[in-house]
């Protein structure tokens, strides 16, 4: 009998212990997500308190009675928001569509087709993968100023077109669609490019999904290049836009009308998120970069 | 057979082209300037051939500042990332309910616009004449004097940029942690339990050697990651790095290049090969270091 309570008790402690350590995770996981959603918070509270309340307060408030949007209004008319916004989405638009040619052509002539030095040169592609961008962007200003490119889409687009990731990442997919497939097309007379066209590229999608995505975060957020390249207000885009903001616009007095700034231009990649979440999060495991 | 190569090649010929005119050559060419002293960039003519631009760039009071930050930026927060996404993780898949609305919201960071999130964490660190801000007025409370994390004292800079810094690289280390600690195979942990083996011991003997290949992974791209910073500094500080103290190796190789103090592409590629070699040397490191440690 004595036996039987010592299990009980033992059990119960063990079940005990069991809750406390998971209390103690769900509250340290807690932690980092209140870390993660603060600055998400902030930005939107600051976003409609109004300029005179939000100067006022000298401890700010973690709520406010009176939401205003009035700094979304002056967000588009005091500085070109909805220029930055239309360019960026120009850039991001044109520069995955090539890209997307580009990978697609040359991912099936590795996959699909063969020929002299195939090997060779796939084995070159990838040795370009470990190319800092930092190391050819020097030349590639270079180049695009003498072009006469600058403040251009063309100048802001091609040097940005290039990813032989991407390239990789297809063929792999490619290579595994079985080639009976491709037989039977081609007994019935199909051509490559159809066959690309009606067969591989279907099959295909969702990589291809995957890329794309990923290209557009990559294009919407992209900084560096488009401030080497661009002085010129009409061709920012959003991310030396909100820079500009920041040190000659609104930034400097106008706070609250910057964060909403802030929201607008932050908001189409979390809506996108919100609508892919499996499939980026799927597509960055697999491929992606950054950190 | 002839007529297939050569269309075959001509499936190729975009992706040579992008990748010849915008890597191939570039990446010859970067060489080039950086052995070309005295490259002027509105005539295009240079004096002379020689190792000038590597010694200016490495007696360059700037560069030797944007040297420091980069390795302090590097040293702290690549073993403290890599550690608290490991810590997450394992709490992630330890538990049940929940876990995916925690991980769609640790996953937040990445989609975002690292510029356009650094200004909210600069109005949240910044003091100004009207306010002391958010993280002041916290210091405040628990008893303690207000800093000014942007214009203030070097290591309080230094603290916002790698704050912020970890907050940016976080996402991808956990969700690429969380799926490797998904991928350990059930059975070893039963056959641990069974033994009886202790929850810490079935973490350092089991857990660890088998997601370090992972671990390794992200410590390497952590590496090479932390040695690019830059555009996490400029949206904290400004693009004038330089008076703010805060430059990285690249913001310098971009200051060279373009803007108030730019026009000098030679010494751009001295620092940028400079900084290539510093990667690489440490890749390679890296990697004598894992042949050791990891089980593939």
């Amino acid at each position: 009998m004595g036996n039987q309570v010592d299990y009980e008790k033992i059990e119960k402690a063990a079940k005990n212990r069991k809750k406390l350590v998971n209390g103690i995770t769900y509250f340290l996981l807690t932690i980092w997500g209140i870390i993660v959603l603060f600055p998400f918070y902030w930005m939107i509270l600051t976003s409609v308190k109004s300029y005179a309340s939000y100067n006022s307060e000298y401890y700010p408030k973690f709520i406010t009675l009176s939401p205003t949007l009035q700094n979304y209004a002056d967000a588009f008319t005091q500085v070109p928001l909805a220029q930055y916004l239309l360019n960026t989405l120009i850039f991001t638009v044109v520069t995955t569509a090539i890209m997307l040619v580009v990978v697609i052509l040359s991912a099936f002539a590795f996959a699909r087709l063969n020929f002299r030095g195939k090997n060779l040169v796939f084995t070159l592609f990838l040795s370009l993968m470990m190319i800092p961008n930092e190391l050819v962007i020097i030349t590639n200003f270079v180049t695009i100023t003498n072009m006469d490119l600058r403040n251009t889409f063309a100048g802001l687009i091609l040097p940005s077109v290039t990813s032989v990731f991407y390239i990789y990442l297809l063929k792999e997919n490619f290579a595994q669609i079985p080639d009976e497939l491709y037989y039977a097309a081609k007994v019935d007379g199909t051509s490559d490019f159809r066959y690309l066209r009606r067969v591989m590229i279907p099959i295909c999608r969702p990589t291809l999904v995957t890329i794309t995505i990923l290209k557009v975060i990559e294009c919407w957020n992209s900084y560096v290049w488009p401030r080497l390249i661009t002085d010129d207000e009409n061709y920012y885009l959003i991310s030396n836009g909100i820079q500009e903001l920041r040190e000659n616009g609104l930034g400097r007095e106008n706070i609250p009308a910057m964060m909403a700034a802030v929201v607008v231009i932050s908001l189409p990649l979390l809506v996108l998120f919100l609508i892919f979440r499996k499939k980026i999060m799927a597509g960055v495991a697999r491929g992606g970069t950054k950190g | 057979m002839e007529k297939r190569n050569a269309k075959a090649w001509l499936y190729l010929v975009p992706a040579i082209l992008f990748l010849g005119f915008f890597m191939v050559y570039p990446l010859i060419d970067v060489f080039i300037y950086s052995f070309e002293e005295g490259y002027n960039s509105a005539s295009q003519t240079f004096f002379g051939v020689g190792t000038y631009n590597y010694s200016y760039v490495l007696h360059d009071p700037y560069f030797l500042q944007a040297l420091k930050n980069t390795f302090i930026l590097v040293i702290i927060t690549v073993p403290l990332s890599t550690g608290i996404a490991l810590l997450i993780s394992v709490g992630l898949s330890s538990i049940k309910p929940l876990r995916n609305l925690y991980q769609t919201v640790y996953f937040l960071p990445y989609v975002t616009n690292t510029l356009a999130v650094g200004l909210v964490f600069m109005i949240l660190f910044k003091k100004t004449a009207y306010s002391d801000g958010l993280i002041n007025m916290l210091i405040n409370w628990f008893g303690g004097n207000s800093v000014d994390f942007i214009d203030g004292p070097y290591w309080a800079k230094m603290f916002v940029l790698c704050f912020y810094t970890i907050w940016v690289v976080m996402p991808f280390k956990i969700l690429i942690l969380t799926s490797a600690l998904a991928s350990v195979n059930e059975e070893y942990y039963k056959a641990a339990q069974v033994d009886g083996t202790s929850k810490f011991r079935i973490f350092r003997k089991i857990t660890l050697p088998m997601i370090s290949p992972t671990l390794f992974y992200l410590v390497i791209t952590g590496f090479i990651g932390a040695f690019k910073a830059y555009s996490d500094a400029v949206a904290l500080f400004g693009t004038n790095l330089n008076a703010a103290e805060m430059n990285t190796i690249v913001g310098y190789i971009y200051d060279m290049l373009y803007g108030d103090s730019g026009g000098y592409p030679s010494y751009a590629s001295a620092a940028a090969i400079i900084l290539f070699t510093i990667v690489l040397t440490i890749t390679c490191i890296n990697l004598l270091i894992s042949k050791k440690h990891v089980h593939y």
